[in-house]
């Protein structure tokens, strides 16, 4: 029972960053814009949180700093596309370089230093229940952020009037902005909560699956992020499930290698992005479903003619 | 006029100049519209008609001149400043929002916060009220172009504007569709509103305008009161010249006449659970004739086209036959090269490419059809050739520009639409197939295009033309066959054809009961 209990909580530990960058993505993509930069915000809200941590001594301003540096580095992005209306996927790909070079300098002298992890849930009396316990009252504060982000940005996005609009730009920016609606005022904003998105995530990383700083430790999981956001059809609840499938091969994976089981790690690994090409295969299959879900405009830069 | 009466006018514009390169789009503009008035907008394409209606939406920047609201000198700088000023208006191409719901559609451009369950009761009841029924659960990507248009209409309504601005209103409606939309217009005049109203029919034109304001080449030509004047006079004041009235010769013995296209009982699955199957529709058309087909919009005009363009192929190779040859297993091009020649509806994205000049496009149609002209050995393209055959093109059809050699998105639609018959003409194809020839294109310029379609069949050519303009049909066509729920009726012959027969079937009476001549030969 205790064995399950622990996978159970390390697929939740693996599949929160996932879930929490591919929201932050989800969002930034429905409102039409391709941010391929997921991994250098990432990297960069990692090394930001570490940061913060090691100088202050409290994960909860490390925390913080995830987040913040994660929301600048995207600002850069929303900067070059938006208003200067460069190539998003261009851009997004030297986002992710920019990133992981610039961490790995930033974080040169953290590197074999002693990280301080943020506390697990412990609510006297609730998180010592059995099994149910320690998995619905026990884990870290990250989890439940990510599972309240899942919630809220599913109702945002389908129950609110700015959720609307910001589909709608997603849809055709071009019609959106007919009607007087701010085009660019909203891109920036979906980037830089994408942003924050992916600097948490990052901060996950860094201060609760291992408080540490190795360099490249994000391991290509912005990547997963970006493809789940497909996987899922740009909806949130899928996002959720995809997330933790993900994070289960991941873990699975690791399991699998521990047990001397012979299936290649590099085929295990490799399953996110299978799988997302499956899916993306199935849903073409149905031009409505597709026509619904994926934003019409995304990755088009928007110039207003004057 | 006295400076009093001025200051009673909704809107007032004056000396509004809008330049674009070398191109002066709209040249020092003066335009009154007073309160309760439905008041025309007139001109040919590329006469500036929609550049000017865009300052006044916000969308574009004038480069001058001053407008006046109520009196108030006002600058509009975006769509969101002229709805909140009392301007609204319903697109000549649709703004709308394919993935969401008709209701959606309508929430996102009412600032009032209410919700969306409202707007939909709220859009139900307002349409039904202005006879535009609209189910406002549907997703917008599943209606007709006819049912966009009310979703346009009925969003514009909403926001109780005290100007409405309708481009091209009635282009893509059925006849008794735009007589709702009349009385909504008249409805909408009687209750204190004014009415910026572009249109190139100009029978409506006359039928509902009060005033009208007349463009040409980006300069007020004249104002009259179009009920006073008649179409013929219109359209000489939009063109500044007499424009030809369409000339078609009876032809004799068009029995014996070889038929070039052929279709044997083409069927197609619906590709779409939203598409119309095609069941089991034969047609001839021989060397020499017009046939039109009639339809409303949606019934299975678009899937037509399309499998005997060969953009769809079919599982029978005999059910389309060109010059003899079965041709259902051939792609476009390999159409193309028996002698076909195809005008798609869609000018932007299927027509052209939208950012490719007019040479570049020219040579996507053509390259395989005239390689030897454009195509040099390995594979070079003859650059100069194809800018010459452009031109040559272009200087045919007489298609106004701001370019030597623009790309083709910055033409205005009509525009567009010359040179993309033009570059079939061009080639004097012995099958013509065009989708909706004169769809948007103004009086002068549309019969320029229905005089050459004639004209090539005269010549010798089977020509088979689609279109929702029964006007059109009647003027060009030698029978005229009707399109309803994927049926095609037997074509009836232009002498015994009425808009009243026509009408019937396109409403769904029995197909085929009138006996065509041609079939038995």
């Amino acid at each position: 029972m205790d064995i399950t209990v622990n996978i159970l909580l390390t697929i939740a530990t693996a599949a929160t960053p996932l879930l929490i960058a591919a929201i932050g993505e989800l969002v930034v993509e429905r409102s039409g814009v391709l941010n391929l930069g997921v991994e250098g915000m990432m990297i960069m809200g990692a090394v930001g949180g570490f940061g913060a941590t090691y100088l202050t001594g409290s994960p909860w301003i490390g925390l913080l700093a995830a987040i913040a540096m994660g929301a600048v580095f995207s600002l850069l992005f929303a900067v070059m596309t938006l208003s200067l209306a460069t190539n998003q996927v261009a851009t997004g790909l030297s986002l992710t370089l920019l990133g992981l070079g610039l961490s790995g300098m930033m974080g040169t002298s953290f590197v074999g230093q002693p990280g301080e992890r943020l506390p697990n849930l412990d609510i006297p009396g609730l998180t010592s229940i059995p099994v149910i316990g320690r998995l619905l009252f026990g884990q870290d504060p990250i989890f439940y952020i990510s599972i309240a982000l899942t919630a809220a940005v599913m109702w945002f996005l389908f129950k609110t009037r700015t959720g609307l609009t910001l589909r709608s730009i997603g849809d055709s920016h071009t019609s959106a902005h007919a009607l007087g609606i701010h085009v660019i005022r909203y891109r920036y904003l979906a980037v830089i909560f994408g942003g924050a998105c992916a600097g948490l995530a990052g901060g996950h990383l860094s201060l609760v699956y291992t408080p540490q700083w190795v360099e490249n430790m994000t391991a290509g999981r912005g990547w997963i992020a970006l493809a789940l956001v497909v996987f899922a059809s740009w909806r949130p609840w899928r996002v959720l499930a995809g997330a933790y499938i993900f994070g289960a091969v991941w873990i699975g994976q690791l399991h699998a290698q521990a047990f001397g089981i012979p299936v290649p790690s590099q085929f295990l690994s490799s399953l996110p992005y299978l799988a997302t090409v499956v899916v993306l295969v199935l849903i073409s299959r149905n031009k409505r479903l597709t026509m619904m879900n994926t934003p019409a405009s995304l990755g088009q830069p928007f110039v207003p003619d004057r | 006029m006295s400076a009093n009466q001025d200051a009673t006018n909704l809107l007032e514009v004056r000396g509004l100049t809008k330049i674009f390169g070398t191109l002066t789009a709209c040249d020092h503009i003066d335009l009154d519209i007073a309160r309760g008035e439905i008041h025309a907008l007139l001109g040919e394409n590329g006469a500036g008609k929609s550049t000017l209606v865009k300052m006044l939406f916000g969308s574009l920047e004038p480069n001058s001149g001053e407008i006046f609201w109520n009196g108030q000198a006002v600058r509009i700088s975006s769509p969101g400043v002229a709805k909140k000023l009392g301007i609204g208006m319903v697109f000549q191409h649709f703004s709308l929002f394919e993935a969401l719901t008709a209701a959606e559609n309508i929430a996102l451009s009412l600032d009032d916060g209410s919700p969306i369950s409202s707007i939909a009761a709220k859009a139900r009841a307002l349409s039904y009220s202005y006879g535009l029924p609209l189910d406002p659960e549907s997703l917008v990507g599943d209606l007709s172009v006819g049912e966009r248009q009310r979703i346009e209409i009925i969003r514009c309504l909403l926001q109780t504007p005290q100007l409405i601005i309708l481009d091209e209103p009635t282009s893509v409606l059925t006849p008794q569709e735009a007589d709702k939309l009349f009385q909504t217009l008249e409805r909408l005049r009687s209750e204190g509103k004014s009415i910026l109203y572009i249109s190139h029919r100009l029978e409506e034109v006359k039928r509902i305008c009060d005033r009208a304001t007349v463009l040409r080449h980006g300069k007020v030509v004249g104002h009259c009161n179009p009920r006073e004047e008649t179409a013929s006079s219109l359209a000489r004041m939009m063109v500044g010249n007499e424009v030809q009235a369409v000339v078609r010769a009876p032809v004799d013995g068009i029995e014996t006449a070889q038929p070039l296209l052929e279709i044997r009982n083409l069927s197609r699955k619906p590709a779409t659970p939203f598409s119309i199957p095609l069941k089991g529709i034969s047609l001839n058309v021989r060397a020499g004739e017009v046939i039109g087909i009639a339809g409303v919009a949606g019934n299975g005009q678009g899937e037509f086209f399309e499998s005997v363009s060969g953009e769809v192929l079919q599982q029978d190779a005999a059910s389309v036959r060109i010059r003899g040859k079965d041709a259902g297993g051939l792609t476009i091009t390999g159409r193309r090269l028996l002698g076909a020649a195809f005008v798609p509806e869609e000018r932007l994205g299927h027509g052209a490419a939208p950012r490719m000049k007019l040479s570049e496009n020219l040579l996507l149609s053509r390259h395989a059809t005239d390689g030897k002209a454009f195509v040099g050995t390995g594979g070079m393209v003859k650059s100069g050739a194809i800018y010459a055959a452009a031109q040559r093109i272009i200087e045919a059809m007489d298609v106004r520009k701001s370019a030597p050699d623009p790309e083709a998105a910055a033409l205005s639609g009509g525009n567009l639409q010359k040179f993309i018959v033009g570059r079939e003409l061009d080639r004097r194809p012995s099958v013509m197939v065009v989708n909706q020839p004169t769809w948007g294109v103004d009086a002068g310029a549309a019969a320029h295009i229905r005089q050459a379609l004639i004209e090539l069949s005269r010549s010798g050519s089977a020509v088979l033309v689609i279109s929702q303009d029964l006007d059109e049909l009647f003027e060009i066509s030698d029978a005229i066959a009707v399109m309803h729920n994927g049926e095609l009726s037997k074509p009836l012959p232009i002498a015994e054809a009425t808009f009243e027969k026509v009408g019937l079937l396109m409403g769904g009476a029995e197909p085929g009961h009138a006996e065509h001549t041609l079939e038995t030969a």
